[in-house]
């Protein structure tokens, strides 16, 4: 097994002691899709927000895809990783004056000096897989959350990322919407893409997670394949969350 | 409120209104009959007969006051085009080191910006007048293969010659404004949400490209009615001219009163050449804005 991402005794402070990240490990090998659940404000984005360097930390280590990132938080080797690795946020973030296309091969020419007619090219197949190409030439505010979240993941695709990180990526979606971003990212574990999903949606982890890491107040509580923990979790704070979630 | 009542109400607001118009016309006239001289412009032709120390168009002193009027207007353009386009570049510079991720810049910026606005204007023209430019040695203080002289007699420049007063003026009024500008700037640049940098950020896209490509361009609409107002503001102030003795629009105004004492003509015409000179500058903007909202479709 070949790691993608090794994290070793993550640990973030904020100015009043609350420790946000709290001696968090953990591994993620190729091909895998880690999902990361916790009660809000337990550090589950600042953890993956970590991983490309939106977020600092105090103490610890992160290798990813070979380069080492320590609290020092060296610009160069975080600009390396993040050519390398895509985001997908909960707000989706896309650049409201730049049409769908141009969101999309905005980093590949700017980033990877690609010629614009090749990043198009990519970029109407990135969009016909999500099933969106025809609204290549709108702008974001004329889609609906749903096309706009699969427009955010074509973007992030566009560097041919060895690893996606999802924040929530589903929790600013009406309910009706979030079915076909989750099946956009079902599409993309199939592959055999390398992810880590922030999320809260029980049914996408169970199918398609490799692993379920539950993290409260910063520590990691558990890490289960999702067999164990949907149905025999080790930790009772891990059931008691599961209970809370069931009862919504 | 009441149809008769709103009515009530603007009759009135009309009749303090041309109340006040007529006591001011009375006024007037009273004045002009006490100083016996007529209200009329014919004097504007006849020969000014007073020098110039700059002049962007041939004039001789027997050039008619017309003429050193718009000798005048010239020069106050000359000074405010140039003084609001380095303002402009200062602004945006300091704007953008106050926002930046390098602190020490940031606080350089932050003094920068305290200093300038907090000591008048007229102060600082004094200072870049009598010290930064008078303060130099007589001639060839440096001078850098007949390419470059820089003396109290001001910069000489391949052939270009810029006076001291000129210049005095320029980095007077640019320093000045361009602490306002890049408030506005950065005012405009964290109107953009904090989303937008982590999208940008996560591509792997630099800081610099990212504020140009992606914060900059949503910034616009935030920036330009705070940069107008602001380049209106370095219009009003460049008749601090006079003050430096730069023959400005201002300063002719005021010799040619104190030798025709055509005071009331001499004050319509310093407001219609004010009034030219910001509306050009307000309809200028008013076309970027303009064209900076139909680029933006999508809002």
């Amino acid at each position: 097994m070949e790691p993608i991402v090794v994290a070793k005794n993550l640990t973030k402070s904020y100015t009043k002691g609350l420790r946000a990240l709290d001696n968090v490990s953990l591994t993620v090998d190729k091909g895998k899709v880690l999902v990361v659940m916790g009660p809000s404000g337990s550090g589950k984005s600042t953890l993956i927000r970590t991983f490309n360097g939106l977020e600092t930390f105090d103490k610890g280590e992160i290798n990813i895809l070979g380069i080492k990132v320590d609290s020092t938080h060296d610009e160069r080797k975080i600009q390396k990783i993040r050519r390398r690795v895509g985001m997908v946020f909960q707000q989706f973030n896309l650049f409201p004056h730049l049409s769908i296309l141009e969101n999309i091969t905005l980093a590949p020419i700017h980033v990877q000096k690609r010629r614009q007619i090749e990043a198009e090219e990519y970029g109407m197949y990135l969009l016909s897989q999500m099933g969106i190409d025809s609204h290549a030439k709108k702008y974001p505010i004329q889609l609906s959350g749903g096309e706009q979240q699969r427009v955010a993941i074509a973007r992030a695709l566009a560097l041919k990322p060895e690893l996606l990180l999802f924040d929530e990526p589903t929790s600013a979606l009406d309910p009706e919407r979030i079915n076909e971003v989750l099946d956009a990212m079902r599409t993309l574990a199939e592959q055999g893409m390398t992810m880590i999903v922030v999320t809260h949606e029980i049914g996408f982890a169970k199918d398609v997670s490799d692993q379920v890491l539950f993290m409260d107040s910063g520590k990691v509580v558990e890490t289960s394949p999702p067999n164990i923990f949907f149905s025999n979790a080790r930790h009772e704070r891990s059931r008691k969350f599961l209970n809370q979630l069931d009862k919504h | 409120m009441k149809i008769n009542q709103k009515l009530f109400l603007q009759f009135g607001i009309c009749i303090i209104f041309f109340g006040l118009i007529g006591i001011l016309i009375n006024n007037l006239t009273i004045n002009l009959i006490r100083t016996g001289l007529g209200f009329n412009f014919s004097w504007l032709f006849k020969p000014a007969s007073f020098a110039l120390a700059e002049h962007p168009l041939p004039y001789t002193s027997s050039d008619s006051y017309a003429w050193a009027l718009f000798i005048g207007w010239l020069n106050s353009l000359k000074v405010i085009v140039s003084s609001l386009i380095l303002a402009t570049f200062l602004g945006t510079l300091i704007g953008f080191a106050r926002t930046g991720t390098n602190s020490l810049l940031g606080l350089i910026s932050a003094g920068y910006i305290t200093i300038i606005r907090q000591t008048p204007l007229l102060l600082q023209l004094m200072f870049w007048y009598f010290v930064g430019f008078l303060g130099l040695k007589d001639n060839m203080f440096i001078q850098i293969k007949n390419i470059l002289n820089i003396s109290n007699q001001g910069i000489e420049f391949s052939g270009l010659t810029f006076s001291s007063e000129f210049l005095a003026l320029l980095f007077g009024l640019s320093i000045f404004t361009s602490a306002y500008i890049a408030e506005v700037i950065r005012g405009g640049i964290l109107s953009v949400s904090r989303g937008q940098w982590e999208a940008f950020r996560s591509l792997g896209i630099s800081e610099r490209k990212g504020l140009t490509l992606i914060i900059l361009p949503q910034a616009l609409p935030a920036i330009i009615p705070g940069l107008t107002s602001q380049y209106l503001n370095l219009a009003k102030n460049s008749t601090l001219a006079i003050a430096v003795g730069y023959s400005d629009i201002y300063a002719i105004n005021d010799t040619i009163i104190n030798q025709t004492g055509r005071a009331i003509e001499c004050f319509i015409i310093l407001l219609i050449s004010f009034l030219l000179l910001n509306l050009l500058i307000t309809n200028t903007m008013e076309i970027i804005n303009r064209l900076i909202l139909k680029s933006r479709e999508y809002s």
